[in-house]
């Protein structure tokens, strides 16, 4: 029986994966897709949630943030490959101009 | 008593049996015309002032002839309203006042008010006659002694800015006003003193003379905080105070209890701007400023400040006798020590300086013994004889091109032989030889001094007039009697355009000052002498309520012809001395050699003052508050500390901002954490 816990556990491990990656990980493009696990792991959450309640108002939610996690997906491509155009690297390392 | 109510005092006649004469001059004088005698100095002043700076941006002066005319004419013209105003003033009923209705509102608060307002009574119309007839007599001859001079315009201008403070000072109808004149005399004091700033040593004295009066200011201050509390205080009705003299008069009961302590505070006041012992050291180093101005400000008008003050505040020193006895002692101590420095000084204006603080001394006395008209009959005719001589000093200085040493002069009768005669006149007349001026006022004092003192102030007083004598004349000798001393060839080549022959500009002032030493003390001859002592009856209001003393006339006859034969015997000797050889004190000299020292150098006061105040006090200043207060807390921690703080706060964060995303988001994921175990714990 996959319980309501099962799904709330995924969608954590899903966060935690995510939020490491980004953590860790230098390539911007990288760093991208890790947002995406993370959104996604939050709509996970919220339609396990949505079935667990019998309430739909969560999949609006869910919607929304698909439309916004598409959106952020071209907005963030975009700058990556105005970045790449720039110096030629997709490195986070490399663009550290905001440093102390 | 006297009247006047409030500041809306008017214009009080009685009388009614007026000639028609006075009726014209009556309703033709408006009492707001008072408030024209110190406008006129200071429009000079405004005017000068404007051209002084305005030749400084040009690079080169106004013609003199503008600055002359507007600074010598504004005096006169305040001395013509003045003469107009005492006209009118002795055509009023006994102790009429004129009081014009006040300037503004100065000073308005639910306790007490303070007008801007004047007040010409019987004391305020001899000073303010003084102040701007010797004022303008001093003003022509500045012109001449002046002439040439880089800051003319300058000079002119705080020398009108001088006037008006000081007329301020004796036309105001309250203290307030009188202490805005006496800061402004000061001020005035400062900057012509130190005119010639460029040399290092007369900016030093103008700082000293700042510093010193200061230190009397404040004790003025404090005793006038004191008046003002106590006012409040003991005032129990609804309606707000008028400060004004002739309401502390009528309230004098209320300053009963603390009159000996508030006295005490305006007698320090005193003694800074009157120069009396301990604050006196300041007035022979004043002697740095321009001749002139010695004769204006440091010996006929600012330093008789303190008098005037005492005097206009009579009624409350009456009320603390130790005050009184203080004042007499301090009054006689003065007189006593500066003509004993006097004998031994060789700087022609040292010695009319140390004589200026001689008879100051004198002045307090009669105050002390409690004899303000005294005091101020010396005071006009100390003004008179005292002024001539200092110009008189000023036109032998101009004659032998800035030459000061007495020792270097000698003979100069034939060659400033007006100026030697208004000297002579003048050294008669503070001598205290009948019929100087100076005889009627001193010998005031010592009668009073005998009526009102122990036997042996008298005494004191009466060596001390024969010291007066002594040095006056030991310097009248050595100045013009003998033959010349020096060739001043080395001099003359570089000044040859300075011609040493004196003005008429400068010898007419003199001769009318000389001719004033002569006439001044009939305003005052005793009874005894078949006058009628106008001048003490003028000022009788200011020891009203008083019982006057009735002096048989043989004793004041007796009195009289031993202060006369003394002062004459002492003249003589000196004059017989110095005349017979200049150098007969040689002898003396080395067989007294430390008491010579000791007078020579002003009995050390300056070195002792260095010693125990100035000294500890700069070396406070140094190491305490420059080094330790102002750099090492001030600077060290207040302002280098906290900055340092910030700074090192930054550089501790900086290290945080590394720039990399990743570490951010650590950050962020632990606040994160911290922020949810925070939540969890509350709940």
């Amino acid at each position: 029986m996959i319980t309501l816990y099962h799904y709330l556990a995924l969608s954590a491990v899903l966060f935690g994966l995510g939020l490491v990656g980004l953590m860790i990980r230098r390539n911007l493009l990288i760093i991208l897709m890790c947002i995406e696990v993370l959104l996604n792991s939050a709509n996970l959450a919220f339609v396990a949630f949505a079935r667990y309640y019998g309430q739909m108002d969560a999949h609006v939610v869910t919607f929304f943030v698909m439309a916004v996690a598409a959106a952020e997906a071209a907005v963030g491509l975009g700058i990556l490959l105005v970045l790449y155009r720039h110096r030629q690297t997709v490195n986070a390392a490399d663009w550290k101009v905001m440093g102390g | 008593m006297r009247i006047a109510e409030g500041c809306n005092g008017k214009l009080y006649i009685r009388g009614v049996n007026k000639n028609l004469a006075d009726i014209v001059i009556m309703i033709s004088f408006s009492n707001t015309y008072l408030y024209l005698i110190p406008a006129f100095p200071l429009l000079g002043f405004v005017v000068n002032a404007l051209l002084s700076m305005g030749a400084a941006r040009r690079g080169k002066g106004f013609p003199e002839i503008i600055s002359s005319v507007v600074a010598c004419a504004m005096p006169t013209l305040s001395f013509g309203i003045a003469l107009w105003a005492f006209c009118i003033l002795k055509g009023l009923p006994e102790n009429g006042v004129l009081q014009p209705e006040p300037l503004f509102s100065w000073i308005s608060t639910s306790l007490i008010q303070i007008p801007f307002s004047f007040v010409f009574d019987h004391l305020s119309a001899v000073m303010v006659l003084v102040v701007t007839g010797v004022g303008s007599l001093i003003h022509y001859y500045s012109v001449g002694y002046m002439k040439g001079d880089v800051s003319y315009s300058r000079y002119l201008a705080y020398l009108n800015l001088f006037l008006f403070f000081m007329l301020l000072l004796v036309l105001g109808d309250n203290l307030l006003v009188l202490f805005v004149g006496w800061e402004g005399v000061g001020l005035c004091s400062y900057f012509l003193i130190g005119f010639w700033f460029t040399d290092a040593e007369k900016a030093k004295a103008g700082k000293k003379a700042f510093v010193v009066n200061r230190i009397g200011d404040f004790g003025f201050l404090v005793g006038l905080f004191y008046l003002v509390k106590t006012c409040v205080t003991q005032n129990t009705g609804e309606a707000p105070l008028y400060l004004s003299y002739s309401f502390l008069i009528s309230h004098q009961e209320w300053f009963l209890p603390i009159a000996t302590v508030m006295t005490l505070c305006f007698f320090v006041g005193a003694t800074g701007k009157s120069a009396q012992i301990p604050l006196y050291i300041w007035l022979p180093d004043a002697m740095a400023g321009p001749t002139p101005v010695s004769a204006l400000i440091h010996a006929a008008t600012m330093v008789t400040a303190g008098i005037y003050m005492v005097a206009r505040l009579f009624f409350l020193f009456h009320m603390a006798p130790l005050t009184l006895h203080i004042i007499a002692l301090v009054g006689l101590a003065t007189a006593v020590l500066a003509a004993l420095i006097a004998i031994t000084q060789y700087d022609i204006k040292k010695v009319l300086a140390y004589s200026t603080v001689s008879q100051l001394g004198y002045m307090f006395l009669a105050l002390g013994v409690g004899a303000p008209q005294a005091a101020l009959f010396h005071v006009v005719t100390h003004a008179f004889f005292k002024a001539c001589l200092f110009l008189g000093a000023g036109s032998v200085i101009y004659a032998m091109h800035h030459e000061q040493d007495i020792r270097n002069m000698g003979g100069l009768f034939k060659k400033v032989p007006v100026t030697a005669f208004a000297f002579l006149v003048s050294t008669l007349a503070i001598a205290g030889i009948p019929p100087f001026a100076g005889f009627f006022s001193k010998d005031e004092i010592l009668l009073n001094v005998y009526l009102h003192a122990p036997l042996w102030m008298y005494v004191t007083s009466l060596v001390a007039a024969g010291l007066t004598a002594f040095y006056m004349f030991r310097l009248f000798v050595y100045v013009f009697l003998g033959h010349e001393r020096k060739t001043h060839n080395s001099h003359d080549h570089h000044e040859e355009h300075h011609s040493s022959q004196v003005p008429w500009i400068m010898d007419a002032p003199v001769a009318i000052l000389g001719l004033l030493a002569i006439l001044g003390g009939f305003l005052g001859v005793p009874e005894v002498l078949h006058g009628s002592n106008h001048f003490h009856h003028w000022l009788s209001f200011l020891t009203e309520g008083v019982e006057a003393h009735h002096v048989s006339h043989s004793l004041e006859l007796t009195l009289m012809a031993v202060s006369t034969g003394w002062a004459l015997l002492l003249s003589l000797t000196s004059l017989k001395l110095y005349s017979a050889n200049l150098n007969w004190t040689a002898p003396l000299k080395n067989k007294f050699a430390p008491l010579y020292q000791l007078m020579q150098n002003k009995f050390y006061v300056d070195e002792v003052y260095t010693f125990l105040i100035v000294k500890p006090l700069l070396g406070i200043s140094r190491v305490v508050l420059w080094k330790g207060a102002d750099q090492k807390l001030i600077d060290g921690v207040l302002v280098h500390g906290w900055s340092g703080l910030s700074q090192f706060g930054a550089q501790a964060l900086a290290f945080l901002q590394t720039g990399y995303l990743g570490h951010y988001l650590v950050l962020l994921t632990l606040g994160v954490v911290v922020l949810l175990v925070c939540l969890l714990g509350i709940f």
